[in-house]
């Protein structure tokens, strides 16, 4: 167990991040959300065939890479520091895990291969330590009705994962339901309503969605860990350079505290993204239950507030659509949301480190 | 070396020494084996092998006579890095065992009156006469001075340059005539500071640390050192204050509110995330990639603490009113987590002044981390004596 980067991973991280430097660059994301195709489909396939980091999770044997919650950590990381829009997230982390849990060994290849992509028909904001309101059922003829709204991935996906009643998981072809992107608050995220109205669907088998959900929400810390830093690099950037008083913006003290105050709350969302990612990767390890509470409430947050900061002390230029600092606002705002609220997230903390409630 | 060969060095000496035995024959035996710590030369109580190999050593010694850290603090946190790094190997030989086995306590003669944050401006005059130092001056938030055989000293040995270049660092002999160690009495009513009046102590100039004019530079060898000792204590789940507050929380269920839980919540996060960043900065000086994140630690620790301290006080209610004792007394000892709620409130107070302000070292970090300019000095470029005070 290391919280430190291995040398494969700085490997990994280097290939994705030339990959991203070339192709994802802060104009071309800022084009590509208004345009017809919010998600570059392009870039995901040279990702993941290329690169190889659908199958990361996917066992060798299955086509994929053997990798481990470490290397999926690193990899999101830089897709948060670009707000890459690829269905990584949705695909090859919640999807393929869900695949994983259930033993399922098909679908999995073409995932892990980059010739097909999924998602779990969730919301984006499910909690994992809740039970989901059903969403969809199954009718006597076996096909499946209901609406789930704002699903992360659904848009590009050639197959959802439709997670049924206490636990059954459903494969629906993705031209057999009705998926519409509704105007989203995550512009290289975009959620749409998915309506199943007789859709045919086969059952995979069973699978503990929690499980699935935390796994997930302990990696989002790392891709909230590249948003914090990418707004931290870029305004520490700027407040070098911009002057006001005849002397750099950086140079007062007003700005240096609150600059030094958020590089530490990133230090401090390094630990806790490496720790959950460690301990995701080692099945039977100390409470990855904790790890993952305790980074994506903290991550969450600092996400957020760095955004946060980041608008304000670049000062007008800031609030402007041609400034990108908006897109990891917006991807933080929602982050936030995603896979268990901060508080959520604190709430399974009392549980879990003994701290209980009031009676 | 290895750390099974340290291991098995250290089983060896446990063998030949009983730890049951006279206590300072053993720790002065464990010293002279190396075993004290082995990140040191062979001969000054280390083994010359990497810091992180000292845990191998601690876990086989466990259970044998240990050093009084609270006392002792001083002296192996930041006096002894410090000669290490400018002494001479007389001085070497002669400090660094006794310090270790805590025969002899260290203090630090830095701030004044005049000189806190602004450490350079000090006004403690240091004047040669032939082999010797003449020292006047005020010190103060002297910890421990009252049972230290020694003290590290910062002094003005040159007013007509400016004031950085115009320091030299001493060994202070605290039993020297002319040393006069007042309590200080604190917010928590002890005194576990004191102040220092120096009135013409003679000093040796094998006393000296460093060259003379260099003790700035040498001073910064022990402040570093001393924003690591305070904050870069490892911590164990749910231990330090958090545990303390913690502890409060599961036992005494009547005192719980849905707000009080709220706030707990968010500060045992902070507490681990800041855990889990020490236990990654470690790693990283292990593995010879000495980040910055240690500057920072200091930081957390302060705030962590006095937010800790506060919440429990406030969920002990009625018991929070009251206050353990008052009484004008020498503490023996530093202790961040001991005696009652409401002392460790006080003291905790002292965590974001003691060693670095806060706001000293948020401009450290912004300015030797992350590269931002500094304000617009005033005091640079002009002699010492022409400053205003």
């Amino acid at each position: 167990m290391t919280l430190l980067y291995t040398e494969v991973e700085e490997e990994l991280r280097a290939s994705v991040r030339d990959l991203l430097a070339d192709r994802c660059g802060p104009d071309a994301v800022l084009a590509r959300i208004e345009s017809a195709a919010p998600y570059d489909m392009e870039l995901w396939k040279t990702l993941s065939r290329d690169i190889g980091v659908a199958g990361l999770l996917v066992p060798e044997a299955l086509g994929g890479a053997g990798a481990t919650a470490r290397e999926v950590a690193v990899v999101l990381e830089e897709l948060g520091r670009a707000v890459a829009p690829v269905p990584f997230l949705t695909s090859a982390v919640l999807a393929t895990k869900a695949l994983l849990e259930i033993g399922e060994e098909d679908l999995i290849q073409e995932l892990a291969s980059g010739e097909a992509t999924a998602a779990l028909v969730v919301p984006l904001a499910a909690s994992p330590y809740r039970s989901l309101p059903e969403g969809v059922t199954v009718g006597a003829d076996g096909t499946l009705s209901g609406q789930v709204r704002a699903v992360a991935g659904a848009d590009v996906a050639d197959v959802l994962l439709v997670p049924v009643g206490p636990g059954a998981l459903y494969q629906v072809e993705a031209g057999d339901a009705r998926i519409e992107v509704v105007p989203s608050l995550d512009l290289t995220r975009p959620v749409a309503t998915v309506t199943f109205d007789g859709a045919p669907g086969e059952v995979l088998g069973h699978f503990e969605r929690g499980k699935v959900l935390a796994f997930g929400a302990g990696l989002l810390a790392s891709e909230q860990l590249g948003v914090a830093q990418w707004c931290l690099d870029t305004t520490l950037a700027y407040i070098r350079e911009r002057h006001q008083f005849a002397r750099p913006i950086g140079s007062f003290q007003s700005i240096k505290h609150r600059m030094a105050d958020l590089w530490l709350d990133v230090v401090r969302a390094r630990a806790a993204a490496r720790n959950a990612a460690d301990l995701l990767a080692e099945p039977g390890g100390d409470s990855p239950e904790l790890a993952v509470a305790v980074a994506k409430a903290w991550c969450s947050e600092v996400a957020l507030h760095v955004a946060e900061e980041s608008v304000q002390l670049h000062g007008g230029i800031g609030m402007t659509w041609e400034h990108p600092v908006h897109l990891y606002l917006k991807r933080a705002k929602a982050g936030q949301i995603a896979l268990g609220s901060p508080g959520a997230h604190r709430d399974a903390v009392a549980e879990l480190a003994d701290l209980p409630a009031p009676a | 070396m290895t750390a099974e060969e340290v291991e098995s060095l250290a089983r060896e000496f446990l063998a030949a020494h009983d730890p049951g035995g006279d206590r300072l024959e053993f720790l002065r035996a464990r010293f002279d084996a190396g075993l004290a710590w082995v990140h040191f030369p062979a001969g000054l109580g280390g083994l010359g092998v990497h810091r992180e190999l000292q845990q191998v050593v601690e876990r086989v010694l466990a259970g044998t006579p240990q050093l009084d850290t609270g006392v002792q603090g001083i002296g192996l946190g930041m006096a002894a890095p410090t000669i290490l790094a400018f002494g001479t190997e007389e001085q070497k030989k002669r400090f660094l065992r006794p310090l270790w086995t805590g025969e002899e306590i260290w203090c630090q003669l830095f701030s004044e009156p005049g000189a806190g944050s602004d450490l350079a401006t000090l006004a403690t005059r240091a004047v040669r006469d032939g082999d010797e130092w003449v020292v006047d001056g005020q010190k103060v938030w002297t910890s421990g001075a009252h049972h230290s055989r020694w003290a590290i000293l910062v002094a003005r040995t040159d007013a007509e340059v400016p004031k950085h270049r115009g320091l030299t660092y001493f060994v202070c002999d605290m039993h020297a005539p002319g040393v006069d160690v007042r309590p200080l009495r604190q917010i928590t009513g002890e005194a576990e500071f004191n102040e220092v009046f120096l009135t013409g102590v003679r000093l040796g100039d094998d006393l000296r640390l460093g060259e003379v004019g260099d003790g700035w530079r040498v001073a910064q060898m022990t402040l570093m050192n001393e924003r690591v000792a305070i904050g870069g204590a490892p911590v164990r789940r749910g231990g330090g204050m958090a545990g303390v507050v913690a502890e409060t929380w599961r036992s005494r269920p009547e005192l719980r509110t849905h707000d009080l839980h709220r706030r707990l919540l968010r500060l045992w996060v902070e507490a681990e995330v800041t855990r889990l960043a020490g236990a990654r900065l470690r790693e990283q000086l292990a593995a010879g990639q000495p980040g910055p994140e240690g500057s920072g630690m200091k930081l957390s620790f302060a705030s962590l603490n006095q937010a800790l301290s506060g919440l429990d006080v406030e969920l002990r209610g009625e018991e929070g009113l009251e206050y353990d004792d008052w009484s004008f007394r020498r503490s023996d000892s530093v202790d961040f987590f001991g005696r009652g709620a409401g002392y460790r409130y006080l003291r905790a107070k002292g965590n974001s002044i003691e060693g670095g302000t806060s706001e000293i070292l948020r401009n450290i970090v912004a300015e030797r981390v992350l590269g931002l300019p500094s304000e617009p000095r005033v005091d640079k470029d002009v002699p010492w004596k022409d400053l205003p005070r």
